[in-house]
């Protein structure tokens, strides 16, 4: 059996043709889409490397099959800065230095995105380090990873004022 | 991971059509998908719910009460403002589960049906009398530290890994189910089912059943105030609990009138007793009175390998859990949800 | 006695900046490559099968079943298995460890390779590989510490001696007014690096293409050609970055030979990425110690015994990485006699290997808990005590440090943190919230090793720079500080230096572990870059065109792309019009840098730091959460301060992760691992780290190698693990004589 869906993937509209439903949103981004920013640290939900934004949502892609995301619209880190000019979030992470191997570091970043429009955290540290605790960093790189949450948020918060000024 | 077929019904009714032996439902996947995964469930074909719009909506019922549709993702429960004002303390069991990324994924209906996390349960190449009845139990006299303490059996000692499930529990939830034979009601307390000589049988539903929603009848919302989950861990966050608990009181001045209690993380299922409720009853809220409830809710527990010292941890936690509700629901969410440590966490906050 | 260093060695303006990582927007924006991201044309996946038994034999292999899943191209079992050359039961390296390659069907641990599946897709694979269902004639396995009796490390690590004597420690002991005998146990743990081993393999002909993460590329190609018997030449690794690595990524593992050597009977590349839970097992650990401590003081508190036994349990059929524990104790405190030994106890396990720090961190989680319960029945503050015991001169040796500024790193910590006014006594301290507070401090320690390294300059035409060595960046900032390095030499500004990396093509940048890979690929980087910058300079001081012809004897300044006289910088050219004239031919330089071995018998050579630790615990609950920690570390000269700082912080939470969380738990009947994924293994999330702080003490250490560096990837862990224990002693009063520190254990004491 073959599974036809379409996916809107960092903007573009993609028609995916699956052999086998088997295939998660992860290894389709992986090794079928050639979008190989997002990583695999576990496949199994207990590290965060895989995250990524569905519908704007932060989930773990390695736990989403493709099949079940026809007519979804998926953000990944390869779509996150605007051409050269990175996002306050990954700008943040290089000033905060948010981590050391950098093999985190999407999933880290995604999160954070998502984490930032969920609107439950705001600059609050202890609120920030519970947000991110689905995301481990075995360079333990939390402490500029929180660093950076925080200040993303409160340039994001600034800009959208400005903006609404 | 074993081929299956994937089909999507856009009906309840559909979905139950479909259903035949082998299949299973598919919520948000973060269990089941894990599962097949490292070889524990081999479905052949996969029924996904993820379309069934009647399993959708979260309902505020007049009264008080409400009513959660299975497909509610866990994220969107513990933030719905009227449902978490209502019912605080299943908000923030939620939110002590996992992590960020896991509940918007995980759904109700999904994290009611969730898995035990018994290593030996995940593990294909041990003996699991749940996985594969009368293969025997390798968690007996193996690495069992966080098994039950509570309701096993020498068939069985796995515990159920839920949060959301415990403050349901002792809220009395009712499940509603749907399946060849039409709808019906579970009460909670009911659903999930200690281990007995058959622990392959979880729940109560039938094969084909489905969950199609959960309520929380009108008296549950009476605890909003003083309703507390609490959580203990072996890191701050994103762990399984050791135990936990869920504790509310209804409380007339200083005397409590209603009081409501489960145990998490002890029991292949969320350990409620009422006659340890009932013995808090026209009481004040004292910690001599939680003891008394803590030791009735506990008894007949008794270790079932290295896990004695859960007996003690859950006295202690009850007796936490009823001083924290009884002190009232926060205004705002912890930063740490259900954790020791959550309540004061605001005070510092530098990076 | 002459000085060692000869040259006086030149800082520009890049070392000791705080640049960002010159690899920062790569890894931001998902354009970094790791291994397991490349995906050749015609490339297949493979996926191996663990054994699901720690000790017997495989007596039969599903593999009709496997190959008759769609998409299974092939199934290899010791029947069919691909050939290599030479033989995976030998060592042909120091380092190398015994492999499994299906040479027969023996079980010796564990998630040890038993059958390799390939398909067309990693579904498939995967599949494939789970269908084989293996049977086994299973024998009893051992496990634990109390698997056999302990017998004497035949050697320890990289062959150093397994004991240790300085003096006569039982005399020592006798004449004490005061002894403490105490055994502390650490458990087995994992590297788990985030990124999981990986490798994809290209044979074009008898060439070999493999991107594979990977600490030492030159060394490990060596392995590789060994094995497939192949030149070394013909073998390309690249390991641009690696997603971490702590020690575990510097061999050739099983996994990775066997798909290597997969890929060329198939003659397709292949990729192999392991599962979380195959990282417990073919891929190095570190191996669970118990310790046993014996300390006398004297009645001015002053140390005449320290007495350190280690067990360490080892695989059984290499063991030749017990973990050497005992030597932390070795060049820190000024005991009067001295003794560590190294005992073994073989259970049926993964070969162990270099964890970071490792030895030091298992070895001062002991001796720095154990340093403690002196102090408190000495009835001294246990900072007090440490400065009593304070060792100006190496004990045991009586050598003299190249450099040790542990005292200002004691000071420094000690006044940041708050640490005066600490009570002596323990359960002293309850915070408004009513959590037991507690304050304990550990010393850190960690040799300052060099390896050997090379390297290449060139000045373009453009005058802008080229540097070459193949280093590894797994996180600690390679591709940053050493281009740093580079910079400085070349006398440029960091955005005008190209640092080529990553690649077996290139000079050996040598090992990037021991918490020597600055010190030692910027020390050949730096003197390729001044030897490129010498050959310049007798360009331009033999062209009489040249402001600078005839000042050659005096030596240049390189700076900011000119060079300047050194006794008149009113001469100066800039390099792109040195070179102009000379031909417009880039100029080359080559540099290596390794310690002379007069040097390393000379001096006793080690990073220091203190760490402090806060911790608040429930005291009912005993739920325990660290809430400050403070380092100071003296650890020579700093390159990138940024980027130091975030390895001693990950060095750190490591110790927190050590002290409360990480441990490997085996079913004792079978000899497996249950916790083998990261739900059930703990390392801290990002909640668990909060009230972090690290500070520098600067050095100027000429011995230890020109550029004065010394290393700070692994000393974070060690002093931190005792720092965290000692405060759970301090909030509660309990010494928990193992690790992790678990609510069970302050709950059964209560
Ligand atoms: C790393 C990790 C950490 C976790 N930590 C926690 C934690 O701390 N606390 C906690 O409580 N949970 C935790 N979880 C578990 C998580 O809560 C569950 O995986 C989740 O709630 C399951 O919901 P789901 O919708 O994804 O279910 P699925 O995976 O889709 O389904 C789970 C099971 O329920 C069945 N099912 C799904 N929907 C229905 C339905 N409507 N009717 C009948 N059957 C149905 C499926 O067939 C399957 O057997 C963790 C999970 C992971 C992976
Ligand atoms: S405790 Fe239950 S789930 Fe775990 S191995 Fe035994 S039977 Fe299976
Ligand atoms: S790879 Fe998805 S959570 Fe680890
Ligand atoms: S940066 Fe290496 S794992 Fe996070």
């Amino acid at each position: 059996m073959s599974y036809s869906i379409s996916l809107t993937v960092n903007g573009a509209q993609r028609r995916v043709q699956l052999d086998d439903p088997r295939v998660t949103l992860l290894d389709l981004l992986r090794e079928r889409l050639d979008l190989t920013g997002t990583k695999k640290g576990c496949d199994r939900g207990q590290c965060g490397a895989c995250t990524v934004l569905v519908d704007g949502r932060r989930i773990n892609s390695c736990l989403a099959l493709a099949v079940t995301l026809d007519g979804a619209d998926i953000s990944t880190i390869e779509g996150l800065a605007d051409g050269d000019t990175l996002h306050p979030v990954q700008a943040a992470f290089i000033e905060h230095d948010g981590f050391q191997c950098g093999y985190c570091t999407p999933g880290q970043i995604m999160s954070a995105v998502g984490l930032i429009s969920e609107g439950h955290a705001g600059d609050d540290p202890e609120r920030v380090r519970e947000g991110m605790s689905g995301n481990l960093c075995r360079c333990a790189a939390y402490h500029g990873i929180t660093e950076a949450v925080v200040d993303a948020t409160r340039r994001m918060a600034e800009t959208t004022e400005r903006k609404s000024a | 991971m074993k081929r299956f077929d994937y089909i999507r019904p856009v009906s309840v009714d559909d979905a139950v059509a479909a259903f035949r032996p082998g299949a299973a439902y598919l919520g948000g996947g973060t269990n089941l998908l894990d599962l097949m995964k490292i070889g524990v469930i081999q479905p052949d074909t996969l029924i996904d719910l993820g379309r069934i719009a009647e399993l959708g909506p979260i309902e505020m019922l007049p009264g008080g009460g409400a009513r959660v549709g299975a497909l509610v993702r866990n994220s969107d429960l513990a933030y719905d403002r009227a449902f978490a004002a209502a019912f605080p303390m299943v908000a923030e069991a939620i939110l002590a589960g996992a992590s960020g990324q896991l509940r918007n994924a995980a759904t109700v209906g999904g994290n009611l049906m969730q898995k035990t996390r018994c290593a030996y349960f995940q593990d294909p190449h041990s003996a699991c009398n749940r996985r594969e009845p009368g293969s025997g139990c390798a968690a007996r006299g193996g690495d069992n530290a966080n098994l039950a303490v509570l309701g096993w059996s020498d068939a069985c000692i796995a515990t159920n890994p839920s949060d959301m499930c415990v403050p349901l529990a002792a809220l009395g939830a009712v499940v509603e189910v749907q399946g060849p034979a039409g709808k019906r009601d579970i009460p909670i307390a009911d659903f999930h089912q200690l281990p007995g000589d058959q622990p392959e049988t979880e729940t109560a539903l039938q094969p084909g059943e489905l969950v199609i929603a959960i309520r929380l009848p009108t008296e549950a919302a009476d605890f909003a105030r003083n309703a507390r989950y609490l959580k203990v861990r072996e890191r701050t966050s994103f762990a399984f609990a050791l135990v936990s608990v869920a504790a509310a009181l209804k409380l007339d001045g200083q005397k409590i009138i209603a009081a409501r209690i489960a145990l998490g993380a002890v029991a292949a299922k969320p350990w409620r007793v009422t006659a340890a409720e009932d013995l808090l009853v026209g009481q004040a809220p004292t910690e001599e009175a939680f003891a008394r409830a803590a030791d009735a809710l506990l008894e007949g527990a008794r270790a079932s390998g290295d896990n004695g010292y859960k007996i003690e941890l859950a006295r202690r936690a009850v007796i936490r859990a009823l001083q924290m509700s009884a002190a009232g629901t926060p205004k705002r969410m912890p930063a740490l949800p259900a954790s020791p440590f959550g309540d004061v966490a605001e005070e510092h906050s530098h990076v | 006695m002459s000085d060692p260093v000869t040259m006086p060695i030149r800082f520009g303006s890049n070392s000791g900046q705080s640049v960002t990582r010159r690899d920062g927007v790569a890894k931001v924006t998902g354009r970094a490559t790791y291994a397991a991201d490349n995906h050749p044309d015609g490339m297949l996946y493979a996926v191996f099968a663990p054994a699901t038994i720690a000790r017997g034999r495989v007596t039969h292999l599903d593999t009709a079943a496997a190959k008759a899943h769609p998409g299974v191209v092939e199934v290899f079992t010791p029947q069919n298995r691909p050939p290599v050359v030479g033989d995976p039961d030998k060592k042909p390296f120091m380092f190398a460890i015994p492999l499994e390659l299906l040479q027969d069907d023996t079980v010796r641990y564990a998630m040890q390779p038993i059958a390799l599946v390939i398909g067309e897709t990693l579904e498939a694979a995967t599949e494939g590989a789970r269908l084989l269902n293996p049977q086994y004639a299973a024998e009893t396995p051992r496990t634990g510490m109390d698997a056999e009796a302990a017998k004497p490390a035949p050697s320890g690590p990289f062959g150093r001696p397994a004991e240790v004597v300085h003096g006569d420690t039982a005399a020592g002991l006798a004449k004490a007014v005061e002894t403490l005998d105490v055994t502390y146990d650490t458990p087995a743990q994992y590297h788990n690096a985030m990124e999981p081993h990986a490798i994809v393999a290209k044979w074009d002909g008898d060439r070999l293409e493999i991107d594979t993460p990977n600490q030492a590329i030159v060394l490990s190609r060596a392995f590789y050609a060994y094995y497939l018997g192949i030149p070394a030449d013909h073998i390309l690794i690249r390991s641009p970055y690696l997603g971490g690595g702590f020690g575990s990524k510097a061999v050739p593992y099983s996994p990775l030979v066997l798909t290597i050597a997969a890929a060329r009977v198939l003659d397709r590349p292949l990729k192999l990425v392991l599962s979380r839970s195959q990282m417990f097992g073919p891929v190095g650990h570190r191996g669970a110690t118990r310790q046993r401590l014996r300390i006398g003081i004297d009645d001015q508190a002053q140390m005449t015994a320290l007495d350190h036994v280690a067990t360490a349990i080892v695989d059984s059929f290499d063991s030749s990485f017990p973990e050497p524990a005992a030597g932390a104790s070795q060049g820190l405190y000024a005991a009067s006699a001295l003794r560590s030994a190294l005992m073994v106890v073989h259970n049926d396990i993964g070969v162990p290997g270099a964890m970071r720090a490792p030895g030091e961190a298992s070895g001062s989680a002991a001796l720095e808990c154990a340093i403690d319960e002196m102090a408190e029945k000495a009835g001294i503050d246990p900072l007090e005590f440490r400065l009593k015991n304070y060792a100006d001169i190496e004990p045991g040796t009586g050598k003299p440090y190249s450099s040790k500024a542990l005292r200002e790193c004691y000071a420094k910590g000690a006044q940041r943190f708050g640490w005066a006014g600490r009570p002596l006594a323990p359960r002293q301290m309850v915070d408004e919230n009513g959590f037991l507070t507690g304050w304990g401090m550990g010393t850190a320690l960690f040799g300052a090793p060099m390896f050997a390294a090379q390297a290449r300059a060139v000045l373009r035409p453009d005058g802008t720079g080229l540097v070459e060595t193949a280093a590894a960046d797994m996180g600690q900032g390679a591709w940053t500080a050493l281009a740093q390095i580079a910079a400085d030499s070349l006398g440029l500004p960091l955005d005008k230096v190209e640092f080529r990396s990553g690649s077996s093509d290139l000079p050996d940048g040598g090992v990037a572990g021991g918490s020597g890979h600055t010190a030692t690929a910027g020390g050949a980087l730096h003197a390729a870059g001044t030897d490129a910058i010498r050959r310049l300079g007798e360009l331009a001081a033999a062209d009489p065109a040249s402001p600078l012809f005839g000042t050659g004897n005096q030596g240049f300044i390189p700076r900011d792309g000119r060079l300047y006289a050194a006794r008149d910088e009113s001469r100066s050219e800039a390099y792109a019009d040195i070179i102009a004239r000379a031909g417009g031919e880039a100029i080359e330089g080559k540099g290596s840098a390794s310690r002379p071995p007069e040097d390393a018998g000379r001096y006793a050579m080690y990073s220091h730091g203190a760490v402090f630790a806060e911790v608040k615990i429930d005291p009912v609950l005993f739920q325990m959460r660290v809430t400050r920690l403070v380092g100071a570390f003296a650890a020579g000269r700093i390159i990138n301060p940024k980027l130091a700082e975030s390895q001693l912080m990950g060095g750190m939470i490591w110790g927190i992760s050590f002290a409360l969380h990480e441990e490997a738990r085996f079913d004792k009947r079978t000899g497996r691992i249950m916790n083998s994924d990261l739900a059930g293994y703990h390392i801290p999330v990002n909640a668990d780290v909060r009230g972090l702080e690290v500070m520098t003490v600067h050095e100027d250490d000429p011995h230890v190698n020109p550029l004065g560096i010394k290393g700070v990837g692994e000393i974070g862990v060690t002093g931190t693990v005792g720092a965290i224990g000692n405060a759970i002693w301090h909030a509660t009063g309990r010494r928990i004589r193992h690790f992790p520190i678990r609510i069970e254990d302050l709950l059964a004491q209560d």
